[in-house]
C-alpha cells in the first residue's frame, strides 16, 4: 500500500502541505496511509533540514517547499 | 503573473524558454510602472490639496511610498528567491562541515544569508548541523545570519533609505552574526545543548529530491513573493501611513534629544523595546525612517530595527527545544550585545 508521511514540526507550512497530500489522495481515488511525523529524531533519516518534508513509500521526494498538486499527484500515482 | 506557468516537472526545455519569456515580460511591465509612480502620485496628491499644505506633502508621500515599497517587494523577494533556490540546507551543511572556528563562521554567517530559511526550521538546522560535526559556534553563525539579514528590511531599507544603508545593514548583520558564533564557540557549551540532540544518528532513508527546472524555480519564488508580500502589505501600508503623518505634521528635529546621538541610553532603550516586536520590521522601518528626518541617529534605528528581526520570542520558544536555558540566554545576550555594539559604533562613526 501507498504511504505517505509529512514531516513537519507543526508550523503552518506543513499543515498547509498536509492538506494538500489529502485532497490529492481524496481526489485521484487513491487508498494511501497519510502519516504526520513530527519528531525531530525520525526526521533526520532523510537529513530533513528544512520543513516541511514529503516522503512517499519511504523515499523523500521534497523539502522545504510545498510542492503543487500536480508534482504530489506524479509522485504518488506513479 | 508565475501562477500561469505550467507546474508539472520536467516539460522540458520549450516551458523553461516560455518561462524566461515571461519573466522577462514582467520584468519591462515592473520597470514602466515603477517609474511612473512618482509623477502619478505627486499629480494627484498636490492636484487635490495643493503645493504648500501639509495634507498635501503626507498624501503624496503616501501615494508615492506605497505603491513603490510595495513594488520593489515583490520584485526584490522575487529574484532573491530565485537565486536562493540554487543553495539548500544540505549543500550548506557538506559546505560547513570540516570547516575550523573563523572561517568556518565567515562562510556560516554568509551561507545563511543565501540558504532559503524558515524560523520553524530552525530545530531540524540545528540539529543536522551538530550531527555532521559542525561546531557549535559556526552553527550559531548560520542561525544568527540567517534571520538576521532578513530579505523584507534589506529591499525596504534600500527603498526608503537608499542602498548604503542597505548595505551598512547588511554588513553589520554579517559581522554579528560572525562575532557571536565566534564568541559563543569560545564559551564551549557544549554541555548546554540537549542531551537527546548529541544521541541523533542520521541518515538511512533514501532521498530522491530532482534538481528543479528554471520554471519550478520562477513558480516556486512567484509563490513565494505572494506568501511573503502577502503577510506585510498591511504593515507596510499602515506603517507608510504613520510615516506619512510624522513627516507632514511632527516639527524637524523634535526627536533629537530623545532618539539624537547624544541620548547615550537610547541605544539599549531601543534594542529592549525591540526584541518583543516580531514581524513587524515591514511596519518599522517606514516609520523610523519619518522618526529619523526628525532627529533620531541613524545607530539608534538599525539596532532597533535589528532588533526586532534578529531576536524574536516565537524563534526562542522554538529553540528552547534543543538549548538548554543558559546555552538560549547567552545567545540572546551576545546578540543583543552586538546589536548595542553596532549601534554606538554607527551613532559615533555617521
Amino acid at each position: 500500500m501507498l504511504t505517505v508521511k509529512v514531516l513537519g514540526s507543526g508550523c503552518t507550512n506543513c499543515k498547509r502541505l498536509e492538506e494538500r497530500v489529502r485532497k490529492v489522495v481524496g481526489d485521484h481515488g487513491l487508498t494511501a496511509e497519510v502519516e504526520k511525523i513530527t519528531d525531530y529524531a525520525q526526521m533526520m533519516r532523510w537529513n530533513l533540514m528544512q520543513t516541511p518534508g514529503l516522503v512517499v513509500n519511504d523515499v523523500l521526494v521534497a523539502s522545504g517547499r510545498i510542492p503543487t498538486e500536480t508534482e504530489i499527484a506524479g509522485w504518488l500515482t506513479k | 503573473m508565475a501562477q500561469t506557468l505550467p507546474a508539472a516537472p520536467s516539460t522540458g526545455r520549450k516551458a523553461d524558454q516560455r518561462a524566461w519569456l515571461f519573466v522577462a515580460g514582467a520584468v519591462v511591465a515592473w520597470l514602466i510602472a515603477y517609474n511612473g509612480i512618482q509623477p502619478l502620485a505627486d499629480g494627484l496628491a498636490y492636484g487635490l490639496f495643493g503645493h504648500d499644505t501639509h495634507l498635501g506633502a503626507a498624501v503624496a508621500f503616501f501615494l508615492y511610498d506605497v505603491p513603490k515599497i510595495l513594488l520593489l517587494l515583490s520584485g526584490m523577494i522575487f529574484a532573491i528567491s530565485t537565486l536562493r533556490s540554487f543553495f539548500s540546507a544540505e549543500r550548506t551543511r557538506a559546505l560547513l562541515g570540516g570547516k575550523r572556528q573563523g572561517v568556518g563562521n565567515l562562510l556560516a554567517a554568509g551561507l545563511g544569508v543565501l540558504t532559503p530559511f524558515c524560523s520553524c526550521s530552525a530545530v531540524p538546522l540545528f540539529i543536522g548541523f551538530v550531527e555532521a560535526g559542525i561546531p557549535l559556534g559556526v552553527t550559531f553563525s548560520f542561525l544568527i545570519a540567517a534571520p538576521m539579514v532578513n530579505e523584507v528590511a534589506l529591499v525596504m531599507l534600500f527603498g526608503m533609505f537608499g542602498w548604503r544603508i542597505a548595505g551598512l545593514y547588511l554588513l553589520a548583520g554579517l559581522s554579528i552574526a560572525i562575532l557571536a558564533g565566534v564568541v559563543i564557540g569560545r564559551l564551549k557549551m557544549e554541555q548546554d545543548v540537549e542531551a537527546f540532540v548529541w544521541q541523533i544518528k542520521g541518515g538511512g532513508g533514501a532521498v530522491a529530491e530532482q534538481t528543479p527546472t528554471w520554471t519550478q524555480r520562477f513558480s516556486a519564488a512567484w509563490q513565494n513573493t505572494r506568501i511573503i508580500v502577502g503577510n506585510v502589505w498591511l504593515y507596510v501600508v499602515l506603517g507608510i501611513a504613520v510615516g506619512a503623518a510624522i513627516h507632514g505634521y511632527v516639527p524637524e528635529a523634535a526627536l533629537a534629544g530623545i532618539l539624537g546621538k547624544d541620548a547615550w541610553w537610547s541605544v539599549p532603550a531601543a534594542v529592549l523595546i525591540g526584541v518583543p516586536l516580531y514581524s513587524n520590521a515591514a511596519g518599522v522601518i517606514p516609520i523610523v525612517q519619518a522618526l529619523m528626518a526628525k532627529g533620531a541617529a541613524l545607530g539608534t534605528v538599525l539596532a532597533f530595527m535589528m532588533a526586532v528581526v534578529a531576536l524574536s520570542l516565537p524563534e526562542m520558544i522554538i529553540l528552547r527545544r534543543v538549548l538548554k536555558p543558559r546555552l538560549l540566554a547567552t545567545f540572546v545576550g551576545v546578540v543583543a550585545l552586538g546589536i548595542i555594539a553596532i549601534g554606538y559604533l554607527f551613532n559615533l562613526i555617521i
